[in-house]
């Protein structure tokens, strides 16, 4: 099969993105594409797709931005995709955690709404108290009797999802194949591939992939690939209705996510900020990346995730040279004993 | 809105990112708050105070738009000698008889005026006392009277001073007591309403049914109006007062009411005055100036609609088929009349009054008196299965053996499976087209009824030769009513858009009509409901077109079509001068065109469209004609806006602060605890609670307001039964304060039960800083968020908010007053069995509650002229 072939036919292209492993190492030989100066596990990297075997023609890198600051906690991209996913309810239960009862992404959950209530100083927009996602009551304010209009409560809302990293350890880890590279750049699981091994859970840095408790298989976001080809947006982003998710060629999404940062700090939202947008992150930065207005953890996000993957190269070369090293030892006792 | 109108709440977040400052108040911080730009927490039930102290601000500080207001509203206008002011009478007007109001004392001086709204039959007025010999020789209305004005608004009684004087103690300082809200923040929203008004700038209020579900709920509104007239935000782009609406399509069932005191297109429903003529109906209700004095071509046309070849000029079009209002038919009167025994039947569509409708316990009452009960909705609701698992059953109060009542449950389909039409709250009708055919045995409402009046017509036709003269007689209106319909596919499905035609109506060659003006009193025109004649003009069906926002003006008039006449804005000649110019050019929007001798602009002109802004009417012209070419409320009867009101309203010409029915506090305003006027049932299971100062009040120490939350529609029916949803709102739920959690020891997720005088219910707590307790008249005030979603059916189950409320409802439009309750709440799930109507009774007599209690300076139901309907948004169904 020659690489051409491989333009002509999607499918085949596919197929071939689905042997990571055999790319991960090829790249240790050193191919023409790899990015220079780094190896193929982490840092920038122009275009996962091509890495993974796709032809010049394949479609942009698409992902999502999601916009917290206009976030109104609708949950509607929850209910849109759960409904075109099938995915089922799991689970009628009240946490309490505000007016979060989902409370985490997982195997039938692709999307999560974050709720998360503060008090802030509305003259310095700091945080009196940080908010964490938590299952406790609030308490009372702290200094009871106080002037009542030294903070302000402020409530967060984001909505949460797979990542799609540039450097996916998810799919580096896979050993069946079932994770692959899709031509869109995203990271999508085939479930009649996966065998439920569980290597990818430990391997996502944000905690996202899932085994599902009643089939065994990992789950995720495939961001709506089998609307793409049709030229659908993902279905939270269609039922978004304040454009907080956004949907398009990632590129896009960079230029548009910097102009909505430089607004905000312009209207004075200094606390807002980018999370994931970044090619030079720990993960290569994400096919889904976020504004926040507050940091990461607030969220429930890692503050500075890595591919858990990224050392595998060095620890591989260190493992080699401790053996080699050893092996020297031993040969030097027996060449020493000889003497 | 963020919280219940998540969809429409996209253009507020576009014009908060052109710049555009949000302000939301309301009692808890919601999703909403969380998107606005400042938050103003305020007591549940006290907005008329805060509207009032906006209004005093804008008048005290000039910052009104005063030539607007000269110009457009009834400012100059002078009042009626004999009115007296709630602040000349200590909380009540002139004409308080004990029992409601004599309205005569309102009016302005030396001019009677038809209202465009509310209680519009002015018989007595026109005719004296009943006479029903004059009223049939009597075909037009009165000569036209002018009322005295004042144009330098100094006088005394100028509506303008009026106001002055009757808002004059809304100052900040009470609004801080009243509503718990700080000067600080009160200024803030001041300087942000007056700064963003005027010109170059227009400001919009938006409301849900946190305005209106009180007993001074049309006060609330009105309210708004003034304070927009003032600042003259009406009838311009970025103004207004937007009424969002509870359910899709609420818009369209006032349009088309399913109200029992109104015909299409806001025409009132005859009243039952002796010998009513058609010529009768009309000098009691047209108007003499304005387009209401058209109502006999509306009328007439709605007349030949319904009875076609049957309605003649020879039989009055047969005005004589229209039902006749004898006293109070609405939904509460209905319930009562059916727990006494008077009702056999009952239709329940698309409503669950029996957890959904305050006081639920009544409801229930009722629904388990009848003979037979029809409900059609998509899911097996709690109205339909009352008799086997309501609580009065698991109570042990009754059993279903007890119950007499024959329940048929229809299943209904869905709005993805039926062709037809949603109008908005913009007033824009958008047309929906089936996606799937629906399944078994579901069917449209729209066959419901079709099929209905087809076996109804057939079965009275068979049976004519047994029925004697009046029941031959009785049966004509049925027998004769248009019911044409063509039908298409397996089910006989009735053509909606042959409905939507005959709405629009047609002329005499049957051609479809393009607009109401074209409407005739000659029995030429026929018309279903003639705001929406033009929706189907040109014989396209206008709401279902879908032309994209880029490929047309930013008005947008090709999307959907919005009555009338697809004017995307109503009063819009208010968006220009006096002399026909734009205010300004950032807000020039429609405006006279000197040279084409027209209005023209971005909209369809809500004006006659050749009428000159000078120009002045004769001394007998009629109807629109006798407004002149600066009178851009052409509904009105004076065309101008009614800062005052002097006539339709039953309870006031003017916004006056009363405390909810039920309340903690003592209305410190005035002596006048509550609204006088207000609607009251006085039943054994409708006790009301003590307030304020009065003795017992301190049982029920803390505020309540209902609410929806997003995950959730209404009372449950359309949400409780979807996993997707069930799953995001999963349990009942009381939303308090950490401070309120330690007074009375409520752990965070455990159980509390919320108790009044009707119900106790229980749910599970969560604990929020959202909620902050309120300082107001000195105390400290504990506020209670109650979602009202819930029921004992569906996947996710729970006691219904609609226990605890009691009826009690605003007087003009008889709604009910969900929005502001007192309650206890304490730790722990409620009782069961027959332990729960001794707690129920110990509250009550703790609170030495009697049959009297809360009804003090009101009229008992009995002497209350005609108590009747809620507003569709609140009959059944809360929203």
């Amino acid at each position: 099969m020659s690489p051409d072939g491989a333009a002509e036919h999607p499918l085949f292209g596919l197929a071939r993105a689905a042997q990571p492993g055999g790319d991960v190492r090829t790249s240790a030989s050193g191919p023409v594409d790899s990015p220079a100066g780094g190896n193929r596990l982490s840092g920038p990297l122009a275009d996962p797709s091509a890495e993974a075997g796709y032809s010049e023609r394949h479609p942009e890198r698409m992902g999502f931005f999601t916009d917290t600051s206009v976030c109104i906690g609708c949950k509607a991209c929850e209910v849109a995709c759960k409904e075109w996913n099938l995915l089922e309810e799991d689970g009628l239960d009240l946490t309490g955690m505000s007016y979060d009862n989902t409370t985490e992404l997982g195997a039938t959950t692709w999307r999560h709404v974050a709720f998360v209530e503060q008090r802030i100083d509305p003259s310095t927009r700091a945080r009196v108290d940080i908010g964490m996602p938590g299952m406790g009551a609030p308490s009372t304010t702290p200094e009871e009797g106080a002037d009542s209009d030294a903070t302000e409560v402020r409530w967060l809302m984001s909505s949460d999802v797979c990542k799609h990293c540039t450097h996916a350890a998810c799919l580096d880890v896979c050993p069946t194949g079932a994770l692959i590279r899709s031509e869109y750049g995203t990271v999508v699981v085939q479930d009649d591939v996966c065998n439920g091994c569980g290597y990818c859970v430990p391997a996502c840095p944000y905690g996202v992939i899932d085994i599902h408790p009643d089939n065994g298989g990992a789950f995720k976001c495939t961001l709506c690939q089998d609307r793409l080809g049709s030229g659908l947006a993902p279905a939270c982003a269609t039922a978004c209705p304040t454009e907080s998710i956004q949907y398009g060629p990632l590129d896009q999404l960079r230029q548009r996510a910097e102009q909505r940062l430089e607004q905000l700090h312009e209207q004075g939202m200094t606390e807002a900020r980018l999370y994931g947008q970044d090619p030079t992150d720990g993960v290569g930065g994400d096919g889904a990346f976020f504004l926040l207005l507050d940091e990461p953890e607030v969220y429930g996000l890692p503050p500075d995730p890595v591919v858990t993957t990224r050392d595998l190269p060095a620890m591989a070369a260190h493992a080699a040279i401790a053996a080699a090293t050893a092996a020297l030892t031993v040969a030097a006792c027996f060449l020493g004993g000889r003497r | 809105m963020a919280e219940a109108h998540p969809v429409g709440f996209q253009w507020v977040m576009e014009a908060k990112r052109r710049g555009a400052k949000v302000i939301h108040i309301d009692p808890r911080f919601t999703r909403t708050s969380a998107m606005a730009d400042t938050f103003v927490p305020l007591r549940a039930g006290s907005d008329i105070a805060l509207l009032g102290g906006l209004i005093n601000y804008v008048l005290r500080g000039g910052h009104y738009f005063h030539e607007y207001v000269a110009a457009y509203t009834n400012a100059a206008t002078i009042v009626d000698e004999s009115y007296a002011d709630t602040e000349d009478l200590d909380g009540v007007f002139s004409g308080f008889t004990g029992s409601g109001y004599d309205q005569s004392s309102w009016y302005y001086q030396g001019a009677r005026i038809n209202p465009a709204a509310g209680e519009r039959d002015q018989w007595n007025d026109v005719f004296g006392s009943p006479d029903p010999d004059r009223a049939a020789s009597e075909g037009e209305s009165t000569p036209r009277a002018e009322p005295e004005t004042d144009p330098s608004l100094t006088h005394p009684r100028c509506v303008f001073q009026i106001l002055k004087r009757h808002f004059a103690r809304y100052t900040p300082e009470l609004v801080e007591q009243l509503c718990g809200i700080d000067r600080r923040r009160f200024h803030e929203v001041a300087e942000a309403l007056v700064a963003n008004s005027g010109r170059e700038r227009t400001t919009a209020f938006a409301y849900a049914v946190g305005w209106t579900h009180h007993t001074v709920g049309v006060q609330y509104i009105r309210a708004a109006s003034i304070l927009q007239l003032l600042l003259g935000n009406i009838g311009r782009p970025g103004g207004g007062i937007l009424a969002l609406r509870g359910h899709a399509s609420i818009q369209g069932s006032t349009d088309i009411p399913t109200l029992f005191d109104l015909l299409p297109g806001y025409i009132p429903m005859p009243q039952a005055h002796p010998n009513l003529s058609l010529d009768g109906f009309v000098a009691t209700n047209a108007a003499d100036k304005g387009y209401w004095g058209n109502i006999r071509d509306y009328v007439v046309s709605l007349l030949k609609a319904w009875w076609g070849e049957y309605a003649t000029a020879e039989n009055d079009f047969r005005f004589d088929h229209l039902p006749r209002l004898t006293g109070d038919h609405g939904s509460f009167r209905t319930v009562i009349d059916q727990i006494e025994g008077g009702v056999r039947g009952y239709f329940v569509i698309g409503e669950n009054p029996a957890v959904g409708t305050a006081n639920a316990h009544q409801q229930r009452m009722g629904l388990a008196n009848l003979d037979w009960l029809v409900v059609r909705d998509l899911n097996m609701i709690e109205t339909a299965t009352f008799w086997k698992n309501g609580p009065e059953i698991d109570e042990g109060e009754t059993t279903p053996s007890e119950i007499g009542t024959e329940v048929f449950f229809l299943p209904a389909a869905a709005h993805t499976e039926k062709d037809g039409t949603f109008t908005n709250t913009q007033r824009m009708l958008q047309w929906h087209h089936k996606a799937v055919e629906p399944t078994g045995d579901q069917r449209s409402d729209l066959w419901f009824f079709y099929h209905l009046g087809l076996r109804i017509k057939s079965k009275l036709a068979a049976r004519r030769f047994e029925r004697d003269a009046r029941q031959r007689e009785r049966d004509r209106p049925v027998l004769e009513l248009t019911w044409d319909y063509p039908t298409e596919g397996e089910i006989a499905e009735p053509s909606a858009d042959a409905v939507l035609r005959e709405i629009n109506g047609t002329d005499a060659d049957g051609r479809a009509l393009s607009s109401y003006t074209l409407l005739r009193s000659d029995g030429s025109t026929r018309s279903g409901c003639w705001i929406y004649c033009g929706v189907y003009a040109g014989e396209i069906n206008r709401a279902a077109r879908r032309e994209p926002g880029e490929r047309q003006s930013w008005v947008a008039p090709e999307w959907g079509w919005a009555w009338p006449a697809n004017r995307r804005i109503l009063y819009n000649r208010a968006a220009a001068d006096p002399q026909g110019r734009p205010w300004s050019d950032r807000k020039a929007y429609v405006w006279w065109d000197a040279e084409q001798r027209r209005w023209t602009g971005h909209d369809v002109p809500d004006f006659d469209a050749t009428k000159p802004p000078d120009y002045l009417p004769a001394a007998d012209a009629h109807g629109p004609d006798a407004l002149r070419g600066t009178d851009p409320f052409v509904m009105q009867g004076d065309g101008l806006g009614w800062l005052y009101a002097p006539a339709g309203l039953r309870d006031g010409p003017l916004p006056t602060h009363y405390e909810p029915q039920e309340s903690p506090l003592r209305n410190t305003l005035h002596s006048t605890q509550r609204n006088p006027a207000r609607q009251l049932y006085h039943r054994p299971e409708n006790r009301y609670q003590p307030s304020g100062a009065e003795p017992g009040a301190e049982v029920f120490p803390y505020v309540f307001t209902t609410f929806r939350l997003t995950e959730h529609h209404t009372a449950g029916g359309m949400s409780r039964w979807l996993p997707h949803l069930a799953e995001l709102a999963p349990a009942m739920f009381f939303e308090l304060s950490p401070e309120l959690a330690a007074e009375r020891e409520l752990v965070h997720l455990g159980w509390a039960t919320v108790i009044t005088a009707r119900g106790a219910i229980e749910g599970r707590v969560l604990i929020t800083q959202r909620i902050r307790p309120l300082r107001s008249n000195g105390r400290t005030l504990h506020q209670i968020g109650i979602p009202w979603h819930w029921g004992p059916n569906g996947l996710t189950t729970g006691d219904a908010a609609n226990e605890l409320l009691g009826v009690a409802l605003d007087p003009t439009v008889h709604i009910m007053e969900t929005k502001a309750g007192t309650c206890d709440i304490r730790p722990g799930s409620r009782p069961r069995g027959a332990e729960l109507g001794t707690l129920l009774a110990t509250y009550r007599a703790r609170a030495g509650i009697t049959e009297d209690t809360g009804t003090e300076d009101s009229p008992s139901a009995a002497d209350a002229r005609y108590p009747d309907v809620s507003d569709t948004d609140g009959g059944g169904d809360e929203s």
